[in-house]
């Protein structure tokens, strides 16, 4: 019993330290602004940016410039993921494809993906489409590579103990094959995330009217610095948000999972 | 019920498996060839428990993995007669290291087989609930695997493959990586619910007196190339208590008797590895 109380109070500590110290960093980071060791034309105060978040907020420009990002994020991410397991999937069942295949991404995906926008926005407008299809393009990898991973390293007992047991193809594939490789899935969900919101912001730099890179970017050029730090602070929590929804789903859909 | 000597039930009329001359060769990536069994030919009975006993590298799991239809032959025949009822498959296998589903719960696991043979939940659960207790895990069936011992494990291996209910159970040393008590206790399970079902079993070991302890008759092979070089008829009483077994000295001399039969080989083995 003392062991565990002990444990307790250092779970509990471990949270407070980080609650605690993003909080000591803003009241430390107003005190510092406020002291005049920061010029406050630079690196505005945490309650100015706070405040020039409210009215953003009120005025709904801050809602439109993150609807814009939000749906981008979301069709480039669907469009991408989905096809990325399903050919990853194919790969790591299938030899000869993999055999076909693995060279065309080796090759391809050490590609910067931003570098190819020009060449998205030939091919598909200055409009949606060329994001969506650049935040797909950089996804696809991660959630093909970690996919195909997740199928080629699943012991080969598995395969022989549903073998043995007179697996049909469709039982083996969703009572075996799928569960198996569902870490690595997630694992490429996860880089697939941070990547597209890097990919999305940089895209919103040079080729948008709207979306929270082009918030970033024109504050900065016109020098509004307070609506910088604004889109700065709203794509990461957007970040942290999605990766806390997306542990809470991994969780729930690999409840086996030793913790 | 006291039975005597297998040797005089394994009439070839009641055959349930049947090699004859038997060979597998590996293709080896660089063209050569590795030559793993050599007109191996055995009979197992009928609800016979039939061990096979010998040094690592002998084939005797690439003869085990054949018999399962993991593995096809390159020489010889293999038949397997079927029970009447088409419906049930024709063996099950309980693998060597934990092979169970990490992403299955216990009942689901040890339901695996029916599932896969397209029974509905409520049924296969109803066929599995029996066997688990049967292994003592009913408080655990929604456990999955991590949050089990090793013995318990193993314990879920040997129900699925009982709730299977497969003409012929293959073995493939199931309790070689338990420690000694979690093994002992194991085998006397085994041995209590083949008791009860008396199916036909080909069991692989390297541990000569697990062999003895379980089998009714001991199958010797060794390596380079595999090949069978003796059966000995083990003519111990059932039901047997295992602990009791190897305390007498008919026991023992068994033992020594097959040891002897390794012993050169497993030796010489050690001083090619040195």
């Amino acid at each position: 019993m003392p062991r565990k109380a002990k444990w307790r109070s250092t779970a509990s500590h471990e949270r407070m330290l980080a609650i605690g110290s993003p909080v000591l960093l803003l009241v430390v980071w107003e005190l510092l602004v406020r002291a005049k060791f920061l010029d406050a034309r630079f690196v505005p105060a945490p309650s100015t940016i706070f405040e020039t978040a409210w009215q953003m907020i009120l005025s709904g420009e801050l809602w439109e410039h993150v609807r814009a990002s939000l749906l981008r994020l979301a069709g480039g991410f669907v469009v991408g993921v989905v096809p990325g397991i399903a050919i990853g999937l194919v790969m790591g069942l299938n030899r000869y494809v993999r055999a076909a295949l693995d060279p065309l991404v080796a090759a391809t995906f050490p590609i910067p993906k931003i570098a190819i926008l020009p060449l998205l926005m030939l091919a598909f407008g200055i409009g949606e489409a060329s994001k969506i299809a650049v935040i797909a393009i950089a996804v696809v990898y991660l959630a093909l590579i970690n996919t195909m991973l997740g199928v080629v390293t699943l012991d080969r007992v598995y395969f022989e103990v549903a073998r043995n047991y007179g697996a049909p193809w469709r039982k083996l594939f969703t009572r075996v094959i799928i569960p198996g490789a569902l870490p690595h899935i997630f694992a490429g969900l996860r880089l697939s995330l941070g990547v597209s919101l890097i990919v999305i912001v940089s895209a919103e730099f040079v080729a948008a009217k709207s979306g929270i890179g082009y918030l970033i970017w024109t504050s900065w050029e016109s020098l509004v610095i307070e609506k910088m730090f604004v889109g700065i602070i709203v794509i990461t929590l957007l970040g942290v948000v999605f990766n806390a929804i997306l542990k809470e789903v991994e969780r729930l859909c690999i409840p086996w999972r030793n913790e | 019920m006291k039975r005597d000597l297998v040797s005089e039930r394994a009439l070839p009329g009641s055959a349930k498996i049947v090699m004859r001359d038997l060979g597998k060769v590996f293709e080896r990536a660089g063209g050569s060839q590795n030559i793993a069994l050599v007109d191996v030919s055995l009979e197992v009975g009928d609800g016979e428990f039939v061990c096979i006993v010998g040094p690592s590298g002998c084939g005797k799991t690439t003869l085990l993995r054949i018999v399962a239809g993991l593995e096809a032959l390159t020489t010889g025949t293999l038949e397997m007669r079927r029970a009447d009822e088409e419906s049930r498959p024709a063996n099950a296998m309980v693998f060597q290291e934990s092979s169970l589903f990490p992403w299955l719960t216990v009942l689901d696991n040890a339901a695996f087989g029916l599932e896969m043979r397209g029974m509905s939940k409520a049924e296969r659960f109803a066929r599995t609930r029996p066997i688990l207790e049967m292994v003592g895990l009913t408080r655990f069936e929604g456990h999955y695997p991590h949050q089990l011992s090793g013995g318990m494990k193993q314990r879920v291996s040997l129900a699925r493959a009982f709730v299977n209910d497969p003409d012929i159970l293959l073995m493939d040393e199931p309790f070689a990586a338990l420690d000694a008590q979690t093994k002992l206790i194991l085998q006397e399970e085994l041995l209590r619910i083949w008791e009860t079902h008396r199916k036909t079993v080909l069991f692989i070991t390297h541990a000569i007196d697990e062999a003895i302890a379980l089998a009714d008759r001991v199958v010797v092979m060794c390596s380079s190339p595999g090949r069978i070089i003796e059966e000995i008829p083990v003519g111990f009483a059932r039901p047997r208590a295992i602990a009791e077994l190897k305390a007498q000295p008919a026991f023992g001399e068994m033992e020594l008797r097959i040891w002897r039969l390794l012993e050169s080989e497993v030796r010489g083995a050690r001083q090619r590895n040195a």
